[in-house]
């Protein structure tokens, strides 16, 4: 793929004119390509497949896939608790580190601006970047979908005979689900990331996507090390813990062959690029091996190294109330006698592009404080979206590709709205939640209930009249029915709440009778 | 001044004590209030579930039934809000909805922004406000905790004017309920899991009772709360208005 294949799809100015038939080809169920590769797709992460993928579901399926789930994880109060307390800590550090800053709002505000900006002519900006990478002494390629963008960097290892390779934390990598590419193709894949790694050993997809194992508990982990790295029966000292991975990591560090890292922030003026991390990983990751491969989504890059000033105040504040990650690494070409690939994806954004309503998703710098802040992802865990990114943004990421799939994403949430007012680029997540719902509607994808539900009840309201008689009937009705008969299994209400008393009067009849009509 | 009254669905048919107390706290302020009869529902039920075209005849109706009044005073933030931010989805832009999203408020930004007026009365209670998100996220009732501007709350202005009024400090200040319309049943296990939280904080804070703007959310703590025999209640900030001052 070149960048004018890019803009010709539809990418920049090309976009907008191309939205009706995106709408079309979204709504349709069963169209989207097979293979996860729109952003923010299911997990088959390390090797494990993923149960989306185990047999052709019905149809239906993705309408409550995240109320099972979600059920599940509230099954376990105590776990349930000890979740929501874990990640609220991370919103209420968040909360009051940004209170420190002042121009907290306007941060905001240019950082929607710039993306805003940088999307309106996301292509020339591609090509300003890759222009200067090359000059910098990086090579640029540039992947379609994920399918491509695996292939690139397995032909990049293969070629240079690679069989080890140490990898810092990237979503689209996760996304793309390079991990199982490489491995079925002999490459060993080491995250480097802790919670990462956690999540690799324990073949499962990350949970958060700051924090992949923030579902864990430190003696979970004790456990999984015990069992996976040979350390000592029932460690739960963090530090203790975090000395075992790091003894574990320094051997495949100076094993690899080559390092793989995600992209924060690409600068088109510069050609280099910023990776934030807090454990240094990155750095070990490229210091070491002579390969250097960075992959980013297109979405990643912003006009001037100025710009890079907005986002880093706020990305680590919004993501854990850190000033600033512990590491920023800035990147121009590769080191002395080293080599630098930089793949390039679009996996599915520039179709989020050309739909307008939509495109503001795009803006997401990946902090992940709209998960902290979700009362419902705090209350059922990453793992219940299904998805590489889970919580508001990922709900309203996943459906562009496989909109039957996660069909109950979107109606995850109750449109609380906390997600759209701590987003630091002014996502707004919970309109594009409702819109979504819509789009679902349209296309069919909602359960049958609620459609027939929906048909009735806007039947009966369109209607003064029915209104009145359906409303005096159900009054007059529910007082005189068998407690068991209300009761029963099918009122999800009233599994754990009372319904409310039935007055004898509505509003307007005492109304009408006060005031003598 | 000529107010026309919005009385959602479940308000009218569920809780006539609402309605009521609103005619009478903006009869006491001087307005001259109407309810015109041909009303219904906002819509936002359908909408929410996703079925616009079956909301977009409601929205319609509403439009019909409340174009004709200087103002529309609804005792709900969710209603009001469906009306002002959500109706672009369902009707077409045009100079009747333009002017119909300004004539429509939330009972308490009414009597704080428009009538500017300081209910007084004595309300000897302990009580915690509940924030429901959509008059707080939606309407800007109040500045919210993820923002950093400068703090306001109309609701909790209104109420913290009442003599004897106790107002707890909860541990999360605006945290939703899990009412969430349709959400309360198709995701019930989480939506109930958010309400019984919701009641932990407050009973944390020592509230005797817990005041809202939306009775959707009261209604669904109310539903838990008798469920499980608490002797904490839920009062809509009209009903403690009302009962302050009667």
């Amino acid at each position: 793929m070149s960048a004018h294949e890019l803009r010709a799809d539809g990418a920049a100015t090309g976009g907008v004119q191309r939205s009706s038939e995106h709408d079309g080809a979204a709504a349709k169920p069963g169209q989207a390509n097979e293979r996860d590769n729109g952003a923010g797709m299911p997990s088959a992460t390390n090797g494990r497949p993923h149960r989306h993928s185990a047999a052709a579901p019905p149809i239906t399926a993705g309408m409550h896939e995240h109320p099972r789930k979600a059920a599940a994880f509230v099954a376990n109060d105590a776990r349930l608790h000890w979740h929501d307390q874990a990640v609220w800590f991370i919103r209420a550090k968040r909360d009051a580190v940004s209170s420190t800053i002042p121009e907290w709002e306007q941060l905001r505000s240019l950082g929607d601006q710039i993306k805003k900006h940088t999307l309106s002519r996301l292509a020339d900006y591609l090509e300003e970047f890759e222009k200067n990478a090359v000059a910098c002494g990086a090579h640029v390629h540039w992947a379609r979908d994920a399918e491509e963008h695996n292939r690139i960097v397995h032909s990049l290892l293969a070629a240079r005979g690679v069989t080890r390779v140490v990898k810092s934390k990237s979503m689209l990598t996760e996304e793309c689900h390079l991990n199982p590419y490489l491995e079925e193709r002999g490459i060993e894949v080491v995250d480097t990331d802790l919670g990462e790694r956690i999540v690799q050993l324990r073949r499962e997809p990350p949970s958060h996507i700051v924090m992949p194992a923030i579902h864990l508990k430190k003696e979970e982990i004790g456990e999984l090390f015990h069992h996976e790295l040979g350390s000592e029966k029932g460690l739960t000292d963090p530090k203790i813990l975090t000395e075992v991975a790091r003894q574990h990591l320094r051997e495949k560090f100076l094993a690899a062959h080559a390092g793989i890292t995600g992209v924060n922030f690409a600068i088109a003026e510069t050609g280099g690029f910023v990776v934030c991390t807090n454990e240094g990983n990155a750095d070990l990751s490229t210091a070491l091996p002579p390969l250097h491969i960075a992959c980013m989504g297109v979405e990643k890059v912003i006009p001037r190294a100025k710009d890079l000033g907005v986002f880093l105040r706020v990305l680590a504040r919004s993501a854990t109330g850190q000033p600033i990650t512990s590491y920023t690494s800035h990147f121009h070409g590769p080191r002395p006698s080293g080599e630098l690939h930089i793949v390039m994806v679009d996996n599915g954004r520039s179709a989020i592009m050309g739909r307008e309503q939509f495109r503001r998703s795009l803006h997401c710098i990946r902090c992940g404080a709209c998960m902290n802040t979700c009362p419902i992802f705090r209350r059922s865990g990453g793992h219940s979206y299904g998805v590489t990114v889970p919580g508001p943004i990922g709900s309203v990421l996943a459906p562009h590709a496989k909109p039957a799939a996660h069909a109950s994403l979107p109606f995850a949430s109750t449109l609380c709205g906390s997600c759209s007012d701590v987003c630091p680029v002014k996502i707004d997540l919970h309109h594009q939640l409702l819109l979504w719902r819509g789009e679902l509607g349209r296309a069919g994808l909602i359960p049958f209930s609620k459609r027939i539900g929906s048909k009735i009840g806007g039947w009966v309201l369109a209607r003064t009249w029915a209104y009145q008689f359906f409303g005096k009937l159900m009054r007059w009705l529910l007082p005189k029915l068998p407690r068991a008969l209300v009761y029963n299994r099918w009122n999800a209400w009233g599994q754990q709440r009372e319904l409310p008393e039935a007055p004898p009067e509505s509003f307007r009849e005492i109304y009408r009778r006060q005031h003598g009509r | 001044m000529e107010v026309a009254l919005f009385i959602p669905c479940y308000v009218d048919q569920f809780y006539p004590n609402v309605g009521l107390a609103t005619v009478n706290l903006l009869e006491r302020f001087g307005a001259k209030v109407e309810f015109p009869e041909a009303q219904t529902c906002c819509g936002q039920p359908m909408a929410n579930s996703g079925c616009f075209s079956d909301a977009a005849p409601l929205a319609r109706k509403f439009l019909t039934v409340f174009s004709r009044y200087q103002y529309v005073v609804c005792p709900s933030g969710s209603c009001t809000s469906m009306v002002r931010n959500h109706y672009a989805n369902l009707l077409p832009e045009g100079p009747e909805l333009t002017a119909l999203r300004g004539k429509v408020f939330e009972l308490s930004e009414f009597l704080h922004d428009v009538l500017r007026v300081a209910p007084q009365g004595r309300f000897p209670h302990r009580v915690g406000l509940h924030q429901s998100c959509h008059g707080l996220r939606e309407l800007r009732l109040a500045s919210g905790t993820e923002r950093r501007i400068q703090s306001f709350d109309k609701v909790r202005d209104l109420l913290a004017g009442l003599d004897g009024i106790q107002l707890v400090d909860l541990a999360r200040t605006d945290e939703c309920c899990g009412f969430g319309g349709t959400f309360a049943v198709t995701e019930e296990a989480i939506s109930c899991a958010m309400g019984k939280d919701r009641i932990a904080d407050h009973e944390r804070a020592g509230a005797e009772i817990i005041a809202g703007a939306d009775m959707s959310c009261l209604m669904h703590l109310s539903g838990l709360l008798r469920r499980d025999r608490k002797p904490m209640r839920v009062m809509h900030v009209a009903e403690v208005l009302a009962e302050a001052t009667a």
